[in-house]
């Protein structure tokens, strides 16, 4: 519902990505890769492991460095300018499959680190900040405690607010639920679903094909290096064009 | 919560069918009497072992358990029985004759101790306890050891106790002036460096942190912000050097003390706390340097770590001793107790740096990675995410180490440095004093001195540990 009253700008896209090649030693990872994220898009990637879906969005902010092609990200081309790759993540938030929390400092201080540091936010302002996206995952009361001392579900949702704190444009998230618990995946989705209806744009590299059908503006199947098949979700899980794509939606919804 | 009806939980279900089900809640009941107070502790921490007679086998096994507790017991309790008698109940305490060595002798040596005594002798020590401490550092300057002493205790009392206030400026004053004054007063200063060198220094320095600054203010491309991610340390480094001389090359009119007069404890401490507190900020660069990406930094680390690693402490010091004046231009004279000052320091950091190469290599991938992510840069990552985990997680191996070259300091005695050891040792050689417990006292002395010093900072750890627990 939220979907229909929101406007997708198309002018100035948020991710691009021309002929991105990127090898692992001999292992060609990325095969021409060419994407366009506008603002505001919701990108659901989604292929079978090792089909190279967490290296693309790790060359989107120099986690991984790709050897050939182009890539900007908010109009910064993305090249070896340490400058130009700070400010690229200064503006893409990223959430990880095993949350990477600090565990020596606490939720709080978790939260407020980069935009003390990075954003040179006065410590009373970050503070603010870091309370208000606290109590947006719903988790101000455990502002004080340290990672250690949270269930999983729970260090997750401190990640998306750690990683919100900096208001980026972008949100990247890798396999967000894949180390969680059964029972404490619905929290974490539930927090990605209500930051989708916020308009954030967000590329999630995930196995959730109903978080995808919820809240993709756009599927992105990937294999083997390439990306296979996009579409919208419904025609994507009703219509599969590839047989690749086919293969892989049997084996992940058959069950 | 605990149920206190007597009735047994076992008796009011059947347990007679396979598929058991429990039909009323099982109560909680409190342990049973032998898994608590002294009784249960004595049970299971001594007599369980021993309590086994069900077999002539287990018999015997019990039985040589308990002999082998007795034994131990009667070991330990004549060993320290041993100790206290010499050092307290038969000890010598006072010389109120001043008759000296003769206060510590039996009859038949000469003296008036029962034939057959053994005990400490006490008066030796107080004699000797000025040199011990100070060596032969002029009595009417000893002031500026106890001064230096006693501020140096204050500041760290101040920032090792967690409740004091305003620790942070504490550190600032125990790692960055105390080092000064220190120096100061122990030499007793005015050296008198040229004023252009030390105002070379601050100009090169305040280059170097305009440089940093203008590197974070991203006016810089290139080579220069990678120089300029390292210059702010090596800025205020050269500033802490410049403030450094202008300080001890000023002169407050104190007599100067020659480093060859230093001895005993003050040796000891002197050589010990430089080597700690200079070794570990090393440490920490080399081993970030042994594992940095850059082949440059990395194989000077290497090179460096695995040549300091691979020398014995006394060969480095009787290079630094012997060889340093052989290659230094005539008539320039290099202080013997500064060579090994630096000698010992950079031994000692090759060691704490693969301790602490050992904590960086525990800290997980995903940590780097998301201090990438937010897009903290390398000097921030390291100090406010990866070094405080690592240091944490090697805690003890670095007290380890610390306390390792704490006792290490002895060996500065063989380039004829005379710390508590060789101080205490020069004082056996006394025949005022000469008698059979002479040497047993004095070493045992040594040895208690050692042993609060060592045993202080291994429990200094402990706290820390538990402090810096984060429960994960």
């Amino acid at each position: 519902m939220a979907r229909k009253n929101r406007q997708v700008q198309t002018d100035e896209p948020v991710v691009l990505m021309q002929h991105v090649n990127k090898w692992f030693g001999q292992f060609h990872v990325l095969r021409d890769i060419n994407l366009r994220v506008a603002k505001g898009e919701r990108i659901v990637v989604c292929g079978p492991s090792g089909s190279g879906k967490s290296t693309l969005i790790r060359c989107l902010n120099r986690l991984e460095q790709h050897q050939q092609g182009d890539i900007h990200v908010h109009g910064i081309e993305l090249n070896n300018d340490v400058k130009n790759i700070d400010e690229i993540r200064r503006e893409v938030g990223m959430v990880f499959q095993h949350f990477n929390l600090f565990p020596h400092l606490s939720i709080l201080e978790n939260c407020m680190l980069a935009p003390i540091w990075v954003r040179k936010t006065p410590r009373a302002e970050a503070e603010k900040t870091a309370m208000h996206f606290l109590t947006r995952v719903k988790i101000p009361e455990q502002a004080h405690k340290y990672p250690g001392q949270l269930s999983g579900g729970q260090q997750q949702r401190v990640a998306i607010a750690r990683a919100l704190c900096m208001q980026p444009q972008l949100m990247l998230f890798d396999e967000p639920t894949s180390a969680l618990d059964p029972e404490m995946i619905k929290e974490v989705l539930d927090t990605m679903v209500e930051l989708a209806e916020d308009g954030m744009t967000m590329i999630c590299v995930t196995h959730e094909m109903g978080f995808a059908r919820k809240v993709a503006d756009r599927v992105i199947f990937m294999d083997e290096g390439q990306i296979i098949e996009q579409n919208e979700p419904e025609a994507f899980f009703s219509a599969p064009k590839s047989d690749r794509t086919k293969l892989f939606l049997s084996q992940i919804l058959g069950h | 919560m605990r149920q206190t009806d007597k009735s047994d939980p076992r008796s009011t279900s059947s347990i007679s069918s396979d598929a058991y089900v429990r039909e009323t809640e099982a109560p909680y009941l409190p342990p049973p009497p032998s898994e608590v107070g002294i009784k249960g502790w004595l049970y299971n921490n001594i007599f369980q072992s021993m309590s086994d007679f069900s077999s002539p086998a287990a018999s015997m096994r019990s039985l040589l358990v308990a002999m082998f507790t007795v034994f131990v017991f009667y070991f330990f309790a004549t060993q320290l029985y041993g100790l206290v008698d010499f050092a307290l109940l038969s000890a010598v305490w006072s010389d109120a004759d001043g008759v000296k060595r003769q206060a510590c002798w039996t009859v038949e040596q000469g003296g008036s101790l029962p034939e057959g005594w053994h005990g400490a002798c006490w008066p030796y020590i107080f004699a000797k306890t000025k040199f011990i401490l100070f060596g032969a550092y002029p009595l009417e300057d000893l002031w500026r050891v106890k001064t230096t002493y006693l501020v140096g205790s204050l500041l760290l009392v101040w920032v090792l106790i967690e409740p004091l206030p305003y620790r942070k400026l504490a550190s600032l004053l125990l790692l960055v002036v105390f080092p000064m004054f220190a120096t100061l007063m122990l030499t007793g200063g005015g050296f008198g460096y040229s004023q252009t060198t030390v105002g070379l220094y601050t100009l090169l320095g305040l280059a170097l942190i305009t440089l940093r600054r203008l590197g974070i203010a991203g006016r810089l491309t290139g080579v220069f912000s990678d120089l300029a991610s390292v210059s702010g340390i090596a800025g205020w480094t050269l500033i802490f050097i410049a403030a450094f001389m202008a300080i001890i090359g000023h002169d407050f009119g104190l007599t100067n003390i020659d480093t060859r007069d230093w001895g005993g404890l003050l040796i000891t401490l002197v050589v010990a706390i430089t080597a700690i507190v200079a070794s570990l900020p090393l440490g920490i660069l080399l081993a970030l340097g042994r594992r940095s990406q850059m082949p440059i930094a990395r194989t000077l680390s290497i090179v460096f770590i695995e040549f300091w690693r691979g020398v014995p402490l006394i060969t480095v010091l009787f290079m630094a001793s012997v060889m340093i004046p052989l290659f230094m231009p005539e008539g320039v004279n290099f202080d013997s107790l500064l060579r090994a000052l630096i000698g010992v320091t950079l031994w000692q950091s090759a060691y704490m740096a693969e301790v602490i190469r050992g904590g960086l290599q525990a800290i997980d991938k995903g940590q780097y990675e998301a201090a990438d992510a937010m897009g903290l840069t390398y000097w921030q990552s390291m100090r406010l995410v990866i070094l405080p985990q690592a240091l944490k997680h090697v805690l003890p191996g670095i007290v380890n180490t610390v306390i390792s070259v704490f006792k290490d300091t002895s060996l500065v005695s063989i380039v004829g440095i005379f710390d508590l050891l060789g101080a205490t040792q020069s004082t056996l050689a006394d025949a005022a004093w000469s008698s059979p417990v002479q040497s047993p006292t004095g070493y045992l002395v040594v040895a208690s001195v050692f042993f609060f010093f060592c045993f202080g900072m291994s429990r200094y750890s402990i706290y820390l540990e538990k402090k810096l627990d984060r429960g994960h």
